[in-house]
């Protein structure tokens, strides 16, 4: 183990060259990162033996991973905001053709209008894709969760595509201390891709991708299904292996300061760091109040969150993207929905902030934190969905 | 759908086919319009059609032209345009004018 100073961007990168994937098919112009830029210096500088293929798109990037996937190789890839949009119809097949491909996601707003800053309305659009979504809070937790990724994906019960986010700039660009493990731990950690049905095994010859109509689709699909549901438990008990590994504990969520908390905040991403520093503050003047750090979006952890819920007052989920003509964010909205039939009947406020990189400050996490504890106070049902430092 | 079908548990994933060269199994002719007619006796057998065909659907037999496989072909009438002959030995005919193979 070394500690280094490394952006968002360089930690995955680091990650990638650890894991020395076989193929990572990627287009090399913006909105794609410095982190495949970097990456590509690796490559060219013999770092790895990565079979990098600079491709016309991002559609033609996926539609590559997918290609050499299939093929039988461990494949990664990383994109943004506009590119992953234009990966849409890939996303799609990716998961459903069930290739372990792991993909970096640097969070940024969908134009338009135009816009390059963080928010997560790009991952949270392709949240029904059937890919596993991991978010990170910092450069270290984007460089834990791309090695973790490979391992949860490449699962043979699991076998579908990993997408781990981190926010743009805000963790993509920022200079960190991050622990980096011995490459020789994350080879043994990731170990050798054993593929399922391999392409290129040409004396067990397949058919990868045929038509699927009425008469075996839903089938399929329903086997999809159960990808994600057995991904739960895999990403659990994954995160307790790399937890053995590098001394960093890992769940579906983290619960920081929740044992009496009446008052808790959700959030994914670089504002849990923020949020974290305000309950400090907060618990030092003696007010109870607790943050629950969300890793694992899908598959969602429905069970676990309501339980970790259930001795609230009130309780504010934070959204940085917006599920347009919905009853607030894709966040607030899944959080709710695992609450009902629970018993656990708190208001939940929706906090929506910082849609096109604007700064979510440590001011105004606090006020949050503030106008919850009236919430649980007054006991009337609060107005739901807010917006945070918007101008009306 | 049919209780024979294999549930999805028994399914491989991703929509595998263990097996290759199973398009044969899928049967394409139903989207026909035109049907392709031969006339064994005008054919040469120069295999032109064979070549062309983007089915698979022209039958040949010990190098003989012995006719048409109509539960594939979709009647695209490449062979019938292929065919050099004036005279041609394929023609296209409008299903609903055809009798039912």
């Amino acid at each position: 183990m070394k500690v280094v100073g490394l952006t968002g961007n360089d930690a995955v990168a680091e990650a990638m060259r650890q894991i020395d994937p076989d193929v990572c098919a990627a287009y090399p112009i913006t909105p794609q990162t410095e982190l495949m830029e970097k990456f590509a210096q690796f490559v060219s500088d013999g770092l790895v033996k990565t079979e990098l293929v600079l491709a016309e798109s991002e559609h033609s990037a996926m539609s590559a991973c997918i290609g050499a996937s299939a093929a039988g190789a461990r494949v990664m890839t990383a994109t943004s905001a506009n590119g992953l949009a234009l990966m849409w119809e890939m996303l799609y097949i990716a998961a459903s053709l069930r290739c372990p491909i792991v993909m970096s996601v640097v969070n940024r707003a969908l134009s338009g209008p135009i816009n390059i800053h963080c928010d997560h309305s790009d991952s949270m659009g392709a949240r029904d894709a059937g890919w596993i979504h991991l978010f990170s809070e910092n450069s270290q937790e984007a460089y834990d969760n791309t090695v973790q990724a490979v391992r949860i994906a490449e699962n043979h019960d699991v076998f579908s595509p990993v997408m781990v986010t981190l926010d743009g700039f805000i963790i993509s660009h920022t200079l960190e201390r991050v622990e980096i493990l011995d490459d020789a731990q994350v080879k043994k950690f990731v170990g050798e891709f054993v593929p399922r049905y391999p392409l290129l095994d040409t004396k067990n010859p397949i058919t990868w991708g045929p038509l699927d109509f009425h008469d075996f689709y839903f089938e399929h699909k329903r086997g999809q299904i159960e990808a994600l549901v057995k991904a739960h438990g895999i990403v659990q008990s994954v995160g307790k292996e790399y937890e053995a590994l590098s001394g960093r504990h890992f769940d579906y969520f983290e619960p920081y300061r929740m044992e009496d908390a009446e008052i808790a905040v959700v959030a994914l991403g670089s504002a849990a760091g923020t949020a974290r520093g305000v309950v400090d503050e907060l618990r030092e003047k003696g007010r109870r109040v607790g943050l629950i750090k969300f890793r694992v979006f899908r598959p969602f952890p429905r069970k676990e969150i309501a339980q970790a819920l259930k001795s609230l007052k009130a309780l504010a989920v934070m959204d940085r993207s917006y599920s347009f003509g919905a009853y607030g964010g894709p966040v607030f909205a899944e959080i709710r929905s695992a609450c009902y039939g629970t018993g656990l009947n708190i208001p939940v406020v929706n906090y929506i902030y910082g849609l096109g990189g604007r700064d979510t400050t440590f001011e105004e996490i606090r006020r949050l934190y503030e106008e919850m504890e009236e919430v649980a106070s007054s006991g009337k049902r609060p107005e739901e969905i807010r917006f945070l430092n918007v101008r009306e | 759908m049919s209780q024979k079908e294999p549930g999805w548990k028994e399914l491989p994933i991703g929509g595998v086919i263990e097996k290759a060269g199973n398009a044969e199994k899928y049967e394409t002719g139903s989207w026909r319009t035109n049907r392709p007619i031969l006339d064994k006796s005008k054919c040469s057998s120069c295999l032109l059609c064979w070549i062309f065909c983007p089915d698979s659907s022209i039958i040949v037999k010990d190098g003989k032209v012995v006719g048409i496989d109509l539960e594939h072909c979709k009647g695209c009438g490449i062979c019938a345009h292929e065919c050099p002959l004036k005279d041609k030995a394929i023609t296209m005919q409008l299903e609903s004018e055809c009798e039912l193979p």
